[in-house]
């Protein structure tokens, strides 16, 4: 594990500190019977003994990580100096590409996240009250959106949602206008794509809140009854504290699966309107030129943004390992 | 204590039985349109003009004389080689389970019986590489792989998808083998087994719900992997997920979009039966965690 893991990250480091090695240009002189001319010319010789004696190509370090596809404070710094207003400047932030990218990611997991939640836990609160029968079935339909592979989810909600597809019709009957496309405006992109996660991950939480739900102390329900509580005050005050701890660890895994939102802009074909941290990794990569350190340079920012999201818990977790030893 | 206390009122039943509806409407329904779409042509599937074709198949009548056609089935598993894909996809995932339920029961093991400080550390380290996107580790694989001339064919791709697997394998198995007393492979030491006999009578008959529930869940995770299996396999070497893929990419004409789209419905069979026979182990693995923390 340390070999696999551990080491290709040192190698994602590693790669996003260099650039690809200038070619060496080497000036001759051609000498014809018409006199002679100077020619800039590639030196192939002595660029394939660079790339030999530096594999990794020139240091460059952090240079990768300010330039305008990544952090790019210049652009940021100008765009600061130049504002009129803030709204003006976080729109000039907004048009670099990891900021573009960034503020998608955040915006899909902080929305998904809690929506997933809720739905799940309605769903197993109404499932829980359903026959022992139907549980089965229902269960089983329920966790389909969850185990299909996550491309193939999105393509097939992708064709029910193109403008001659069932629910795209259904829609613009809706709304009245036959023009409309989801494809088309970023917007109705975001809200498709974070439509999809919510589908996708809803049946998770439901699984979890459900099995919570079966350990549910029935005297506790029983003596809430008694002293008079209504069904909306048995599930305020005795069943969302039971599930509490059960939210959080579905919230946890949540957030580092959300944050990794990827398939869905391939398979919706989203990329004009939504990128994502994994998505424009994989752009880089990708393609003819496979731009492998700008794509090692988003990959560290992005195992830096998970640390960030998950420093909470590994402090939790920390303290806790300190109280049992 | 009475089940009359718990019954719902009528209006909070129907409004919770609605609700059941309206979930399993979202939850199944795209699949079965889809299912029944794959039989159509593209015109039907869609109908710009009318969109009760796609279920009556009015276009499917006027070019196949009948309302299901197998043309996109045919398209796609002949004309472009999906069964290929299919075949590499198993191969993959075969290899994938088998390798990483073999490190991860040994190691899960290991882990759960020594009391050292580092077992704690080797799990957060899981954990941590657990929540990492794995794109994000492809791009470390790429260099040596294009340099050693290993990229393109499926051994690497079975490693890198193990490498992958192997912290929420460790991470499973280990906190199953917790659950399995202590005292039952030091009852077998003394009786004389060596730890290894202990762990190969006593401990490997008692094993197999958890490995079973590991084992689906990495399958699922290899098979439904598209970030490296897009990038670490060449063409001919293609798993099905990146193959659907590219179908979108490359065949935008007229028909050929069915193809993608009986792909996607061959794809997603297996996971319907999976989720059929294993929902019991899957429920359960879901909530292994949970129930513990």
């Amino acid at each position: 594990m340390l070999l696999f893991i551990a080491l290709p990250i040192v190698s994602v480091v590693m790669q996003s500190l260099y650039t690809p090695h200038k070619q060496v240009i080497k000036v001759v002189e051609n000498c014809g019977p018409f006199g002679c001319k100077e020619a800039t010319t590639v030196d192939q010789t002595a660029t394939e003994q660079l790339r030999k004696e530096q594999p990794l190509g020139q240091f460059s370090g952090l240079k990768i990580y300010l330039d305008r596809g990544h952090l790019a404070t210049k652009e940021i710094a100008e765009a600061w100096s130049t504002r009129s207003s803030l709204g003006d400047f976080f729109s000039a932030v907004g048009n670099l590409p990891f900021y573009r990218a960034l503020s998608f990611t955040l915006t899909y997991t902080f929305v998904v996240t809690p929506l997933l939640i809720i739905l799940g836990f309605i769903i197993a609160i109404a499932v829980n009250s359903l026959h022992r029968h139907l549980k089965g079935l229902v269960i089983f339909f329920s966790l389909l959106p969850m185990i299909v592979t996550p491309l193939i989810g999105s393509l097939i909600l992708f064709w029910m949602v193109d403008s001659r597809g069932i629910l795209g019709s259904a829609l613009q009957w809706l709304v009245n206008n036959p023009d409309l496309s989801l494809k088309a405006s970023t917007e109705l992109t975001w809200i498709m794509l974070m439509v999809y996660g919510v589908w996708h991950s809803a049946p998770f939480a439901f699984v979890v809140f459900y099995a919570g739900l079966q350990t549910l102390p029935q005297d506790a329900l029983e003596s809430s009854m008694i002293d008079g509580a209504t069904r909306w005050q048995q599930i305020r005050y005795v069943i969302i504290p039971h599930l509490m701890p059960l939210v959080t660890f579905v919230a946890l895994i949540q957030l580092m699966d959300n944050f990794r939102v990827f398939e869905p802009i391939v398979g919706f074909n989203a990329e004009a309107h939504a990128q994502s941290l994994s998505w424009i990794i994989f752009n880089d990569l990708g393609g003819e030129t496979r731009l492998l350190s700008s794509a090692a340079t988003t990959s560290v920012l992005t195992i830096i943004g998970v640390a960030i999201l998950l420093s909470p818990v590994l402090v939790k977790t920390w303290q806790d390992f300190k109280v049992k030893t | 204590m009475s089940a009359k206390a718990f019954k719902q009122p009528p209006m909070l039943r129907l409004a919770s039985s609605i609700f059941i509806i309206v979930w399993l409407i979202l939850a199944a329904f795209p699949f079965f349109w889809t299912l029944w779409g794959s039989f159509k042509v593209e015109l039907d599937f869609f109908s710009k003009a009318d969109w009760r074709n796609a279920l009556t198949g009015a276009r499917t009548v006027a070019e196949h004389g009948s309302a299901f056609t197998t043309n996109g089935y045919e398209g796609a598993w002949v004309q472009e080689e999906f069964w290929r894909a299919v075949l590499n996809t198993f191969i993959v995932c075969f290899f994938v389970v088998t390798i990483s339920l073999t490190f991860g029961t040994l190691g899960g093991y290991a882990l759960s019986r020594s009391g050292f400080r580092y077992t704690f550390w080797l799990l957060i380290a899981a954990l941590i590489f657990r929540a990492m996107p794995p794109i994000t580790l492809v791009s470390g694989y790429l260099l040596p792989f294009f340099e050693w001339n290993l990229w393109g064919i499926l051994p690497t791709t079975i490693i890198v998808l193990v490498a992958i697997n192997q912290p929420f394998t460790l991470w499973m198995l280990h906190s199953f083998f917790q659950k399995i007393p202590k005292e039952l492979d030091e009852s077998a030491k003394v009786d004389g087994c060596s730890q290894f006999q202990a762990f190969r009578h006593v401990i490997i008959p008692v094993m197999w719900p958890g490995v079973i529930t590991t084992g689906l869940f990495s399958f699922l995770l290899a098979y439904n992997d598209f970030a490296v299996t897009s990038m670490l396999l060449s063409k001919e070497n293609q798993t099905m997920v990146p193959k659907i893929a590219s179908f979108l990419g490359t065949t935008q004409t007229e028909g050929n979009v069915m193809f993608a789209v009986a792909a996607v419905v061959s794809a997603t069979a297996p996971l319907f039966v999976l989720v059929m026979f294993f929902q019991r182990q899957i429920v359960s693995g879901l909530t292994q965690g949970a129930v513990k923390g």
